[in-house]
């Protein structure tokens, strides 16, 4: 593990505080506060429309925020703090930041002209100069990891939904993520395949991985996650072990939505 | 026809004789297609009669169309004629990338002349743009090199001696190819889906290394077959330079009829070397497509012309392909 891994162990690591973002007059998320301690499992749940992608994609970058302060491991994203100012980061210092933090789409997004080794390969050559015979085994032992070592040569159109989600779990781990986010992970995938990827996504979290995971898996949630926060209309209803939220629910919007879905 | 029927009945049977095993088969009498036979005689008749005119037509002079296939001033043009399609192709690809990154760009200024640029260039006769660059004397009778928009100049030269024939020829294919090549990149651009880009995003890479190593790659699958097609007609366009006597081999060929008067068989000289060319490149175009095909065409890497011939008329005879692999 690199330097850049180690931070003190009282920093969270995903803080929100207050995160605003608008698409045109519409505002997607009012206010958001929450806050990830490393190793924790936090799982984000609700209806379509309220936000929770949205936020995920807040913590990485790939969407800018209008207001409030997002920090992962200390680190405010995006923004650089110059006195009371905050200058907007270069598009290659906002790369680095992101290279610590693994993400995962509902569509897989693998790289459709590369075999599933050579999606794993692929970012810590380009990015950290790592190559050669080393990294090809690392990435061989990621795509073992995921039980998917025999597939290695296979493009993503010859691999099943599920398949293509564990090789994409790969290819984030082969960044070395502190943080990893799942964005709705298992909801394109047949219900036969779910399990697969589920059960990866447990072993990272055995493994002491941060996770931030937004799911309409209610089963996982309740297994997994340390914490579980409800969204709706942009803004956290409420949020707390999966025990209380789901056994115990405080407000009547959470209560609507469970019955739902449960 | 008939011996698929036949093989039909033999690997599908009947639902009586699933049930009972030993029940007779039902032989299947084929739809008859007697207006395909007609239309199809009828065709034949006026093609055979059209080759049996050219054949017998003494005007075709095939002794000299032989005699001139070969000869060193046809070759020359035939070697110009080569060499402008691969510069001006090659040269307006690579401006038209420029064209259609500035296109595409966050820059409304490098939008605005992208845009303008394309509306030009496509907007205008080929032809009349050759003549344009051929007589750019007439509008710059020199040409100058200094800071724009001041009186100081560093060098100048009259443009007759900088840009000959062969020079206005490159000029104006370069300009020309590259506004419609700008038009394939961006639409190839286009076509990848904005998820590869996120994910490359979000594992780190920077814009550059996003755009040369993911995007570009698959978009290329898109610009390979309008391409192809592009250098068809670039191959052929290259003879409108015979306009402004570009030397290539339609020029070549006019300035040999021009003495001997054998216009004809000089024609057919000329479009049976444009027969060849265009039909080597169409076999490259194939390779091309294979070649960035990879990962999209869920056969992988077939072995060449035979076997996808061969794939393709399997999948027409089966109609479920044999590829359960998935778990």
């Amino acid at each position: 593990m690199s330097m850049s891994l180690s931070i003190a162990p009282d920093v969270p690591m995903m803080e929100a505080r207050g995160i605003r973002k608008s698409f045109g007059r519409v505002e997607v998320l009012k206010s958001i506060d929450m806050t990830v301690r490393q190793g924790e499992v936090a799982c984000l749940i609700g209806p379509s429309g309220s936000g929770k992608s949205t936020f995920l994609r807040c913590i990485n970058h790939l969407e800018s925020v209008d207001g409030g302060q997002m920090r992962v491991a200390g680190q405010l994203v995006g923004y650089t703090q110059r006195g009371n100012k905050l200058h907007e980061m270069r598009p290659a210092d906002v790369a680095k930041q992101r290279k610590h933090v693994g993400m995962v789409f509902q569509r897989f997004n693998l790289f459709a002209h590369m075999t599933a080794l050579e999606n794993v390969i692929f970012a810590p050559g380009v990015v950290d100069g790592r190559r050669g015979s080393a990294a090809r085994e690392a990435a061989l032992a990621l795509l073992e990891r995921v039980g998917l070592r025999s597939w290695a040569g296979h493009y993503p159109a010859q691999l099943s939904g599920g398949q293509q989600q564990r090789v994409a779990i790969a290819r984030a781990l082969a960044m070395q993520p502190r943080l990893m986010l799942f964005d709705e992970p298992t909801s394109s995938l047949d219900p036969e395949l779910v399990g697969d990827v589920l059960d990866v996504m447990r072993d990272l979290a055995r493994d002491g991985m941060t996770m931030i995971v937004v799911t309409h898996e209610m089963g996982f949630a309740r297994e997994v996650a340390d914490t579980v926060t409800f969204m709706d209309g942009g803004v956290v209803v409420e949020s707390g072990t999966p025990a209380e939220l789901f056994g115990n629910p405080r407000h009547a919007r959470t209560r609507a939505f469970l019955s739902k879905v449960l | 026809m008939q011996p698929s029927t036949e093989r039909h009945t033999a690997e599908m049977p009947s639902p009586a004789s699933s049930q009972e095993g030993a029940a007779e088969e039902l032989r299947v009498v084929p739809l008859r297609h007697p207006f395909r036979w007609i239309s199809g005689g009828l065709a034949a008749v006026v093609l055979v009669a059209i080759l049996v005119s050219l054949a017998s037509n003494p005007n075709l002079d095939t002794p000299s169309v032989l005699q001139y296939l070969f000869h060193p001033a046809v070759l020359r043009g035939l070697t110009t004629t080569i060499w402008l399609t691969i510069v001006a192709m090659v040269l307006g690809l690579a401006g038209g990338t420029v064209v259609a990154v500035m296109r595409l760009s966050a820059n409304p200024v490098l939008r605005y002349i992208a845009t303008v640029y394309i509306w030009f260039f496509r907007g205008t006769p080929l032809l009349v743009q050759i003549i344009f660059w051929g007589f750019l004397g007439a509008l710059y009778p020199f040409l100058s090199l200094g800071i724009p928009l001041t009186e100081i100049t560093f060098v100048q030269v009259s443009t007759s001696t900088v840009i000959g024939a062969t020079t206005a020829s490159l000029i104006a294919l370069t300009t020309n190819e590259a506004a419609y090549a700008a038009e394939i990149v961006r639409a190839g651009i286009l076509s990848v889906d904005s998820g590869q880009a996120e994910a490359a995003s979000a594992l780190g890479l920077n814009g550059a290394q996003t755009t040369f190593k993911v995007v570009l790659p698959q978009a290329m699958r898109v610009i390979i077959p309008p391409m192809g097609n592009e250098t068809i007609t670039m191959l052929k366009s290259t003879s409108l330079v015979s306009v402004i006597g570009g030397a290539d081999l339609l020029s070549n060929a006019q300035s040999i009829y021009a003495q001997n008067f054998k216009v004809i068989p000089l024609l057919v000289v000329v479009a049976l070397w444009f027969l060849v060319l265009t039909s080597l490149l169409t076999i490259g175009q194939g390779f091309l497509e294979r070649r960035f095909g990879r990962g999209i065409s869920r056969t992988g890497h077939p072995g060449g012309f035979a076997a996808r011939w061969i794939s393709v008329r399997r999948n027409k005879t089966l109609s479920i392909e044999p590829e359960e692999q998935h778990r």
